[in-house]
């Protein structure tokens, strides 16, 4: 099935990794009739071989090559070597994300302009927008088979939805429901309904949810177009004497740098490994990096304003039955500067089984008013909330020179100080977070901090102009013609939604660009 | 897991052993519960640390309603030939944090304030920050644990909650 295309052999793409940007790229290149090379650095693991097991499952899908942190957000503090949770597989983070599926707002593709200037961020309109955009998510939407969209039915609400529901509703909440969700509530394209495991983020051993692994990947694969070399660690892009990318080399599974030809290159690494690449790739002719004449490589990163508020019931609500993530408060996702920041938050249910729940519920506390709470486990309910952050210039990925991986590659350093507006609004959350348990009766609240981040967004941003960011507004670099950026990384900013729909609705239509381009000779 | 070694029979085992605090007793190459409900074989570590590693572990992440056996589990990792000398210091440590509070060790302080006094002096030692973070997946990752707190753990090869109260919730 999988068509083996010859290193030497440059009419190809070559795409690295293979996540919700990467692999539904790939795919979509390939029904399109277009050679792909998708280089992923980890292995291929489908639902059979997803493990109903917390920290097992870690060990098995999260990437854990070595990264350092600094900066004063606390996951530097908490886990040091570990800022994101991120997977390293076929099929990439889209294995262990919870499926919410939302699209961005009309202000949040504009949020120079709508939230003015915000000192010390490096805010920047989007060079797309809602209504360019609509009929991608339309696509991604179908691809996903997100509920609560075209015709598909919402899931039913678990016991922590039917908690986080009855607060918000006590409070006055109006848009609370079981969310847009990547998961089935029944039969869709071959895939079966949600069971209510519990385990989404450790795989969905159904198929109940969207996963590329098992779904875009091997359908890429069946065109006989699609080439996905597992276990493969990108080293270097390297380039001709005109700038333009002629290749990539990577480390096979056996550890032997391998050289592949290519006609384009499209980078989807995550936000961490990818602006890594493009610095690691420096050479004569490009000394700060590929596509960084802008100097915004690596710049901007964000990671979501978040944090989770768990709570404690006279009564047992056992909140890890079901979908980990089984429903969304909306009312302030809106832009409204009475509160004392711009942009908005999503509140989301949220459930850790009790190993993570010990690591992740007030990470380094211990003595009773820690146990105690782990005492109450079958009586919490819990919530996640995710918003927009600012992009500062200043909050970046940089290669640390004294540190290197198992192939002697400079590591990320993963820089993050929180914002001003960024900690109002996580304040204003937690306190709503707490009211919403408060009003069905919580016996105790706590506001928890954020885990490692899972959305890593806008280090080779989006722009208009050149001098402004990495990429134009086809996730093509500014500098380099046959360079694309295809994962969270091109975030020019981040909204407050989940990121994936966004980045499946950009690789779509990324892959429409470049076949269309490649047809009319111009790449 | 602790085993009972087999040449312990709880008549054996209190018959040989001293007290190591209130909740402990140790004889020679063995750590056991007071009440002889388990024991533990230790080769690299003196007993009494091991007791004493127990009832730090315990103070550290109390749960009452979950046995020692459980702690004892959870730290017998450090039993090792590579482990033992930095327990055995940090233990030693700890014994002198105990004294210097006016206690005979850590297992004669009787109150657990006392004891979490003297924790809180040496949390940000290597050592406390060792055993605390070990912890974390040494206890609450056993699976025997789990249903001490309600916990489930898999749920696939039961196809899931969707037929087994994943909506139950009644008291709203």
């Amino acid at each position: 099935m999988a068509a083996p295309f010859d290193l030497n052999d440059d009419s190809v793409v070559v795409v690295i990794g293979t996540g919700a940007g990467g692999g539904v790229l790939s795919n979509e290149l390939a029904q399109k009739g277009v050679s792909v090379v998708a280089l992923e650095a980890g292995g291929r693991y489908l639902p059979q071989d997803y493990i109903n097991d917390e920290w097992e499952s870690f060990g098995q899908l999260a990437w854990l090559d070595p990264r350092t942190t600094s900066g004063d957000w606390r996951v530097a503090k908490d886990f040091s070597g570990l800022p994101a949770w991120i997977v390293k597989a076929v099929g990439g983070t889209t294995t262990h994300w919870a499926g919410a599926s939302l699209r961005f707002q009309d202000h949040e593709w504009k949020a120079r302009t709508n939230y003015g200037e915000v000192q010390g961020a490096n805010l920047l309109d989007w060079p797309i927008d809602g209504a360019e955009m609509a009929p991608w998510y339309e696509k991604a939407e179908a691809k996903l088979g997100v509920t609560r969209t075209g015709d598909r039915a919402g899931l039913p609400g678990n016991n922590n939805f039917k908690v986080f529901e009855a607060g918000a509703k006590a409070l006055g909440y109006e848009q609370v429901h079981t969310g847009r969700m990547a998961i089935n509530s029944s039969d869709y394209d071959e895939r079966p309904s949600c069971q209510q495991v519990g385990f989404c983020f450790q795989g969905c051993k159904f198929g109940a949810k969207w996963s590329a692994a098992y779904t875009d990947i091997p359908r890429g694969e069946a065109t006989g177009n699609l080439e996905v070399r597992e276990k493969a660690h990108v080293a270097r892009i390297v380039h001709d004497a005109s700038g333009k990318v002629t290749g990539v080399e990577y480390f096979d599974a056996d550890g032997n740098l391998q050289m592949q030809k290519a006609r384009i290159v499209c980078v989807a690494g995550n936000s961490f490994e990818s602006p890594r690449l493009l610095l690691n790739s420096a050479s004569s002719m490009f000394p700060d990096g590929l596509a960084n004449s802008s100097g915004q490589v690596g710049r901007n990163y964000m990671r979501h304003m978040t944090g989770s508020v768990y709570a404690v019931f006279d009564k047992p609500v056992k909140m890890w039955r079901g979908t980990t993530m089984a429903g969304i408060i909306q009312d302030e996702s809106r832009h409204d500067p009475s509160r004392g920041f711009v942009g908005g938050y999503e509140l989301e249910t949220l459930s850790l089984g009790l190993p993570f729940m010990a690591a992740f519920l007030d990470p380094g506390a211990w003595g009773r008013e820690f146990t105690t709470a782990l005492d109450m486990y079958e009586n919490m309910a819990g919530m996640w909330i995710v918003g927009e952050d600012m992009p500062q210039e200043t909050n970046r990925v940089t290669l640390n020179h004294d540190v290197k991986d198992q192939y002697g590659l400079s590591v990320a350093n993963v820089h993050f100080d929180d914002h001003p507006n960024d900690i109002a609004m996580r304040n204003h959350a937690y306190k709503q977070g707490m009211a919403v348990y408060d009003a069905v009766g919580a016996t105790r609240t706590f506001p928890t901090p954020p885990y490692p981040s899972t959305h890593n967004l806008g280090t080779n941003r989006m722009s208009e102009n050149a001098r402004d960011g990495v990429v134009n507004k086809w996730g093509q670099t500014h500098d380099i013609a046959n360079l694309f950026i295809s994962d969270g990384s091109q975030f020019t900013t981040g909204a407050a939604e989940n990121p994936t729909l966004t980045i499946v609705a950009l690789a779509i239509r990324q892959a429409d660009h470049i076949a269309r381009e490649m047809s009319a000779g111009n790449l | 897991m602790t085993t009972t070694p087999r040449s312990l029979t709880r008549r054996a085992l209190l018959q040989q052993s001293v007290a190591a605090g209130a909740a402990f007793v140790v004889g020679s190459g063995y750590v056991a519960g007071s009440s002889a409900a388990w024991a533990m074989e230790v080769q690299h570590l003196q007993p009494e640390t091991m007791a004493t590693l127990i009832q730090m572990a315990r103070d550290i992440y109390p749960h009452d309603h979950v046995g020692d056996e459980f702690y004892a589990a959870a730290v017998k990792g450090y039993d090792s030939a590579d482990a033992a000398p930095g327990i055995e210091a940090g233990v030693a440590a700890l014994n002198a944090a105990a004294v210097g509070a006016g206690h005979a060790s850590y297992l004669a302080a009787g109150w657990e304030r006392d004891r979490v006094d003297i924790l809180r002096g040496m949390e940000n030692s290597p050592f406390f920050q060792m055993v605390r973070g070990g912890l974390v997946t040494g206890l609450y990752n056993q699976k025997a644990v789990w249903p001490l707190f309600g916990y489930e753990g898999e749920s696939f090869s039961k196809g899931g909650y969707i037929d087994r109260g994943f909506d139950d919730i009644s008291w709203l």
